[in-house]
């Protein structure tokens, strides 16, 4: 197991915002998060990339005992996580973000050769290199969270809504892209609310609502339950 | 792969003639020969040397003050351009806001006073010069034990935590029997130094070589910022002022980095402080008001935070404008009484037209109008 939580619990003040999460990642997976908005998708990233201390539980990473390291640490073990929406850096440029993402590395080789990587995934960025992150539309910024993520060579990549506030022609192209990334050898832990093209891509998935793990399963398996079509499908 | 997008086109109003005539002038500086720039930096260090001996400002017209010993002001502006200088790298690069600044000034010169002056309970009597490093090394500490607990926590604690903490120094100050409250720390001895007749270079009467001392010190300390700012450490700390979050996600220690931020920030406070104590002879706790806090804070956004020459310009002009007051009488009323109402009118003023500072750094200006249409989105 790449990455195992369990019974994971997370207070915001004294509201209880995960109520005793367990879930896993194995090497090479895509894993899905889905729920409704307040569920806890982006509360249970947070906790996974040590931006918010957990209440009780442990979250393990290969083998690891992770759940009381500091976020910077983590990175350098392999986790990074690219944020939801804004989580650029709006002064920088494409590359200085881009260069921002290999923060924890010191081989230059290899980071020019993953920046030659990223830009090939991601033929807009190359276009905008020396534009400031905050100028760029809001698919590009996009685009510029997950590959700025990847240019700390995760072992685990997590993405936070990479379709948020897309057009369905970009959507299809991250989703794409996810997949691609995933392909080459980047285990992907991946929280949407566009449960169709979530489930589709993903090996395995898992339901979240309040705070609760209700449902897990393979993607398929969950594309075709009834009840999570009706609730996240728009499917009656 | 090498097309880009033009922006839509609109028409064209006055303010953007005007930013396109400063963009003319900095594209201009950015793009002539590194000769041309070293030549014209040479030009301008060489003219603040030069400005304080009466033989070259009786020739500037209106920039030498009336009401006041010009080599004076110029010391007190060089002062609070050093300040600026290391107030800068707290909020300026780092992000952090510092209400309590003055108060690692005031560690400072306190720190030289209690270990020089002959007023002083401890009577070590310890040359200028050997003080020195152990009051920067002091309000660096001072600094990093005020941080640790404050700068783990985000956003208006900090501020809040600052302002108490130059208060604290404040009021020890003038209650304290240790620190001799308005009676002071006299006879506090200068820089060393003297010339071949024995006169000392550091003397009572002539400000100069004071002013030079700290001039060289501003060139000093601003090639070592420039230099950090350029490593990783200030990536590290823009990536924290732009975005705490998404910085630490990048594998950033943003704590360690706010921390020596602040420490940084607060040596070079300490320093001036020193440097005030060595020239002034005596301290007691009236140089240290809470109002200097503010008035550097405002002159590191009036000039442009995150910005080094901002910052330099935004700390000289604050101070110059401030003393320029002095002696100027209208309708019978010294100007100088109101020099504070003038200074926030001129920053009201600013914050409306003006909200990046005078001369802001580029990544700042972005990040203001990154921040604006959060704001338009977010309603």
């Amino acid at each position: 197991m790449l990455l195992e939580i369990e019974d994971v619990s997370l207070l915001y003040g004294r509201i209880q915002a995960l109520h005793g999460i367990s879930l896993t990642v194995d090497e090479g997976e895509i894993v899905a998060l889905i729920g409704a908005n307040g569920a806890g998708k982006s509360t249970t990233m947070r906790a996974i990339s040590g931006i918010r201390p957990v209440a009780s539980g442990t979250i393990k990473f290969a083998g690891e005992d992770i759940t009381k390291l500091r976020a910077d640490l983590r990175v350098r073990r392999g986790l990074c996580q690219a944020p939801e929406g804004r989580g650029i850096f709006p002064g920088m440029s494409v590359l200085e973000n881009l260069d921002m993402g290999a923060y924890t590395r010191r081989d230059k080789a290899g980071i020019a050769q993953d920046l030659a990587r990223v830009l090939d995934l991601f033929p807009r960025l190359a276009e905008r290199r020396k534009q400031a992150g905050g100028t760029l539309s809001g698919g590009e910024q996009q685009m510029l969270a997950v590959g700025r993520a990847l240019m700390s060579r995760p072992k685990l990549l997590l993405l936070d809504e990479p379709s948020m506030g897309l057009a369905p022609m970009l959507i299809q192209q991250i989703f794409t892209i996810i997949t691609e990334i995933n392909q080459q050898g980047t285990t992907i832990l991946l929280v949407e609310q566009n449960a169709q093209q979530a489930l589709a891509r993903a090996h395995r998935a898992y339901v979240l609502e309040t705070g609760r793990i209700v449902k897990s399963g393979t993607g398929t398996d969950l594309l075709h339950d009834p009840s999570v079509k009706e609730a996240y499908l728009g499917v009656a | 792969m090498t097309t880009t997008i033009d922006p839509p086109e609109r028409r064209e109003t006055a303010a953007d003639k005007l930013r396109q005539g400063r963009h003319a002038i900095s594209e201009r500086w950015h793009h002539a020969p590194r000769w041309v720039r070293w030549v014209l930096l040479v030009a301008v260090i060489a003219f603040f040397y030069a400005l304080p001996n009466k033989e070259f400002y009786q020739y500037l017209g209106p920039i030498p003050t009336p009401g006041a010993n010009f080599t004076q002001v110029m010391f007190t502006v060089s002062i609070y351009v050093l300040l600026a200088v290391g107030l800068n790298i707290v909020v300026g690069f780092a992000g952090l806001l510092d209400l309590g600044y003055f108060g690692f000034f005031a560690v400072g010169a306190y720190t030289v006073a209690v270990l020089t002056s002959p007023s002083s309970d401890v009577k070590t009597l310890w040359p200028w010069l050997l003080v020195v490093p152990i009051a920067i090394a002091l309000t660096m500490v001072s600094g990093v034990m005020l941080g640790t607990p404050t700068l783990r926590l985000r956003g208006d604690y900090l501020a809040l935590v600052t302002l108490g903490f130059a208060e604290m120094i404040r009021i020890a100050a003038v209650s304290s029997e240790f620190l001799k409250g308005q009676r002071g720390f006299n006879q506090i001895p200068h820089p060393p130094g003297e010339y071949a007749d024995g006169r000392p270079w550091f003397g009572v009467l002539d400000a100069r070589p004071y002013y030079w001392l700290v001039l060289t010190l501003i060139i000093l300390v601003v090639i070592g910022v420039r230099n950090l700012t350029h490593s990783r450490v200030g990536r590290a700390w823009i990536s924290i002022r732009e975005d705490e979050d998404a910085a630490q996600l990048m594998g950033v220690p943003t704590f360690k980095f706010k921390l020596w931020a602040f420490a940084s920030g607060a040596a070079i406070a300490g320093l001036a402080g020193a440097l005030f104590a060595g020239k002034q002879n005596f301290v007691n706790s009236q140089n240290f008001e809470l109002l200097n806090s503010i008035i550097i804070l405002a002159a590191v956004i009036f000039g442009g935070s995150g910005n080094i020459v901002g910052a330099i310009v935004g700390g000289g002009l604050v101070a110059y404008m401030i003393e320029r007051f002095r002696g100027i009488e209208l309708f019978g009323v010294e100007l100088y009484e109101y020099r504070f109402l003038f200074f926030g009118l001129v920053l009201v003023v600013m914050m409306i037209f003006r909200p990046q500072g005078l001369i802001p750094n580029r990544r700042r200006a972005a990040e203001f109008k990154d921040r604006r249409k959060e704001v338009i989105v977010g309603e």
